[in-house]
């Protein structure tokens, strides 16, 4: 039986004019790698903010493992932050900056230190406790942001754009090291980020936020798959929207519609019989883009309306695909891939 | 039709210092390099030769011969014993307060403060550095005056001000070098990170805690700037003790009346404040201060 981490009921928070946070409702179970996803300036780091105290909302309630911490000071509540910049003390050693949560709580020296040493071995970063902050690299200093803020085991970790300071590779590698940490200790991770391709990867559900709401919440084949609006459709991953008369022409009945590029198929004009349960349209390649792995084509409908479709590399190469502008081609897809939007 | 370099003249001389760093850095250097050799360590290295000099009794003339009696008398006169140590107690004393007094200032006009206001505050911790020292010090003079200011506001008590002496000197001196405390304190105030505030509370520190642990180790560095500037400022002046200090003499004033009648001697004790400085700033970099300058 899973229990709830955390409780938001009814959440505002408005910065003068401008409403961050518009009206929250959302749980987030015990052990999940739950992840805020939006854009910057969607609320999502306010979001986090309220849970972890620095900031008060000005409406709604926050409960924490069924206890409402709303009006509770940060140091009251049994969740500890990795911050986007780290901050990290820049006066204390590594081994200090991981002990002082256990300092603070008044833990003997002797458990703190070796508490300290066993977060540090956790982050893969033994050996580095007796280094400032300012001799370490920005990966390193990522890990011992979360090494202190695990040290103190918190019910919920909450992690601010984490990674974002990181290169691409290492941020791919921390991706997967992230997720593993998260399934050793067992604690509720709550990740903000803008990164569609980094909330898919590590979560086990999304909450993707737009304008201060929850537009969607569900595990990511969800949200990919199945978008609720046609925010979600084209904030995470890229997506063809469909509507007016070219959806009711394609698709068999107006409203608008959502299609993920890579569940076209693109064919010879001339390719044969379609099955009932797939839909096809026909056109004009415009724009042919050689991605290295795939191919993505821009074709204009006839009839009008524009499909971007993708196509894996399977056996094409780049002088092949390259042979297809302004070619006529056959779009086909499956029907159910074809996602309806309340409009 | 006219060239480039015509229509600008400073183009040519542009130029050729671009294609030569040594000439640039010369003409750059020379004029502070020769004020810092030829003025300041040329008039300290004479400070420090004329101090192993001597003065005939008779004559009050400088003899030019080698000793060390004047550093003999220094260390062994109980008078000038006493007032070396005297200056060292009121310089050290000075800074001690006015630490205690610009912490809360500068926290407040760092910290607290809108921001908007903030520059206008800084101002006007400044403002007294733009009166003249001497009116300053003249204006304590009238306040700490039998039957006057200090005496007025503290009677309602049963008190009575501390008249001139020992106690107003500091007073004074304290009232002098504030800002130069206050100013490196807003500093490093303004500069402690936000963030540093969040993680220290979200790691379960309540406020004390996260002053104690992290915005005062923080700022230490800079009261030890601010400190050089109040203990050196302290331990060389000799006006301020001699308009609200009634009889008390501190090396300034040692030195000053040396002055006319045995230079060297005036050397010697001048040395003095100098040497105590150079081991305030040797005690003073141990704590990282002096990167901060």
């Amino acid at each position: 039986m899973e229990g709830i981490a955390i409780r938001l009921q009814g959440l505002r928070k408005s910065f003068g004019e401008t409403a961050a946070v518009a009206g929250v409702d959302l749980e987030i179970r015990d052990g999940e790698f739950f992840s805020l996803l939006g854009p910057s300036g969607s609320g999502k780091t306010t979001l986090l903010r309220l849970i972890a105290g620095f900031e008060t909302p000005d409406q709604g309630r926050i409960e924490l493992a069924g206890q409402e911490v709303t009006d509770l000071a940060p140091y009251e509540r049994d969740v500890h932050t990795v911050f986007q910049d780290y901050a990290l003390f820049p006066h204390m050693t590594v081994e200090q900056n991981v002990a002082y949560g256990l300092r603070v709580r008044k833990v003997p020296k002797a458990e703190r230190l070796a508490r300290a040493r066993e977060a540090l071995a956790e982050v893969r970063l033994e050996g580095y406790g007796r280094r400032r902050p300012d001799r370490l690299s920005g990966g390193q200093r990522q890990r011992v942001a979360l090494a202190r803020a695990l040290v103190g085991r918190p019910r919920v970790l909450l992690l601010d754009e984490p990674l974002g300071a990181l290169d691409l590779r290492l941020r791919q590698q921390m991706q997967v090291e992230l997720k593993a940490l998260q399934r050793e200790v067992g604690i509720t991770f709550v990740l903000v980020t803008h990164d569609q391709q980094e909330a898919l990867t590590m979560s086990d559900r999304i909450a993707v936020v737009d304008r201060g709401r929850i537009a969607q919440t569900g595990t990511p084949a969800e949200i990919y798959e199945r978008p609720a609006t046609a925010f979600v459709a084209s904030f995470v991953g890229v997506s063809n929207l469909l509507d007016g008369e070219t959806a009711h022409r394609i698709a068999g009945s107006p409203g608008t519609y959502s299609i993920r590029p890579e569940k076209i198929r693109v064919l010879r004009e001339s390719a044969g019989p379609d099955e009932p349960e797939h839909a096809t349209a026909t056109g004009t390649v415009a724009e042919v883009v050689y991605l290295g792995d795939a191919t993505r084509f821009v074709v204009d409908l006839d009839g009008g309306g524009r499909l971007t479709a993708l196509q894996q590399n399977l056996e094409t190469s780049s002088a092949d695909v390259a042979a297809y502008r302004g070619s006529r081609v056959r779009l086909r897809w499956h029907r159910r891939h074809a996602v309806r939007l309340p409009s | 039709m006219r060239t480039e370099a015509g229509r600008y003249p400073g183009r040519r001389l542009a130029a050729i210092l671009r294609r030569r760093p040594r000439l640039r850095l010369t003409l750059l250097l020379t004029a502070p390099l020769l004020w810092l050799t030829v003025l300041y360590l040329g008039s300290l290295t004479v400070l420090f030769v004329s101090a192993f000099w001597t003065t005939d009794s008779f004559t009050s003339q400088v003899v030019k011969v080698w000793s060390t009696d004047n550093f003999h008398a220094l260390l062994t006169t109980p008078v000038h014993r006493q007032v070396v140590l005297r200056s060292v107690v009121v310089a050290l004393a000075v800074t001690v307060l006015c630490a205690v007094l610009a912490f809360p200032v500068a926290f407040y006009t760092a910290r607290v403060a809108p921001p908007r206001r903030r520059p206008l505050l800084v101002a006007a911790i400044l403002t007294p550095l733009w009166a003249s020292y001497l009116v300053k010090v003249y204006a304590w003079r009238l306040i700490l005056s039998e039957g006057g200011l200090a005496d007025w506001m503290l009677a309602p008590f049963g008190l009575r001000g501390p008249g001139y002496g020992l106690p107003a000197t500091v007073l004074t001196l304290t009232y002098l070098w504030l800002p130069y405390m206050i100013l490196p304190l807003h500093t490093a105030l303004e500069q402690v990170p936000d963030g540093l505030l969040d993680a220290s509370a979200d790691l379960g520190a309540r406020p004390g805690r996260t002053f104690r642990s992290v915005v005062l180790p923080l700022v230490l560095p800079s009261a030890a700037a601010g400190s050089v500037f109040t203990f050196s400022l302290s331990l060389g002046d000799y006006i301020t003790v001699q308009i609200v200090g009634g009889k008390t003499q501190l090396i300034g004033n040692l030195v000053y009346s040396h002055i006319d009648l045995d230079l060297p001697m005036a050397a010697a004790l001048g040395t003095v404040p100098v040497a105590v400085i150079v081991l305030y700033l040797l005690a003073i970099r141990r704590t990282g201060a002096l990167d901060n300058l």
